[in-house]
């Protein structure tokens, strides 16, 4: 795949970060030499073309007060997946969910992330929302203790 | 942290399809009702707290690399050590301990797969323990801000 330099430079600086400045974009522009039309005209067609998921503030729960973070993992038969994870995904207090394999000794396929103010608060919404729904799947609860990194990915 | 209910309002616009205009705080603090200045001071205040990681893009895994979820079956004593080493890799981005007998989850991402597998197999050559490689079947629901209450 040929890309094209000022595509490059642009997803390198949109993945490290704009300054909050009043003018974003004509501060990214002077720094790649373009102009503020272009640099706004490239986010959105990255965004178009489904290349940037979401653009805007990303935020660290632990930070703004959400200190539980959960990660919940589900066995659920394959025929039923996509139903239970479109359910577990309109719940409010879920972040994310992913299918993913299961291995020799890890039958869980299914993952979603709850967040929350506590560990108690996390664990009754859950309770909550696997009584409302029914769910009787085996699932394990998986409590972060320590967080020893976290940040954007980087890809160029 | 304390967040306002200003703050909250704030947040939960900003998180996604942040306006893509010259002046986009100001656009915001028109809706918004508060000065552009209020804004920007509040932001970059969140952000010199670490409660804003950054300002910019999140990418599609798929589209512009490889990426996967992976966990290590640790000794307790030893989890310090081999997460030190496992954040060496600036592939890894997120490196959590949980409350499991897999108990270090971390994520790498790389250009293509071969960079993911290079990873894995220097932290599987210097740790011989259990490791799952759990790389996404299909999301339903991914990273698309958090709304705050």
């Amino acid at each position: 795949m040929v890309v094209d330099p000022f595509d490059h430079r642009l997803r390198r600086a949109l993945q490290e970060g704009l300054p909050l400045v009043s003018k974003p974009y004509a501060y990214l522009a002077e720094q790649l030499g373009v102009t503020e039309q272009e640099v706004i005209a490239k986010i959105e067609e990255f965004t178009q073309q489904g290349l940037i998921k979401r653009f805007g503030m990303v935020l660290r729960h632990h930070e703004l007060g959400y200190s539980a973070n959960c990660m919940v993992v589900w066995d659920i038969p394959d025929m039923e997946i996509e139903t239970i994870a479109q359910l577990l995904s309109d719940e409010a207090c879920v972040t994310l969910c992913y299918q993913r394999p299961r291995r020799q000794g890890w039958p869980y396929n299914l993952f979603c992330m709850i967040h929350g103010k506590g560990r108690d608060l996390v664990e009754q919404q859950l309770k909550e929302l696997i009584e409302r729904h029914q769910l009787s799947y085996p699932h394990q609860l998986l409590f972060s203790s320590k967080r020893f990194k976290q940040r954007g990915a980087r890809y160029v | 942290m304390k967040l306002s209910d200003q703050d909250r309002k704030l947040l939960n616009k900003i998180q996604k399809n942040f306006p893509l205009h010259p002046e986009p705080f100001k656009l915001l603090a028109e809706e918004l009702a508060i000065s552009e200045q209020e804004i920007l001071l509040r932001l970059q205040e969140l952000e010199s707290q670490q409660a804003i990681s950054r300002f910019g893009a999140v990418f599609n895994h798929h589209r512009v690399g490889s990426s996967t979820l992976a966990a290590l079956a640790v000794p307790e004593q030893e989890i310090e050590e081999v997460a030190a080493f496992v954040n060496t890799f600036v592939e890894v981005n997120h490196n959590y301990q949980r409350e499991h007998d897999y108990n270090l989850w971390f994520v790498v991402n790389a250009t293509d797969q071969s960079g993911v597998e290079r990873v894995l197999d220097k932290i599987a050559a210097k740790f011989d323990y259990p490791l799952l490689n759990l790389p996404m079947v299909k999301g339903y629901h991914i990273d698309l801000g958090f709304p705050l209450w």
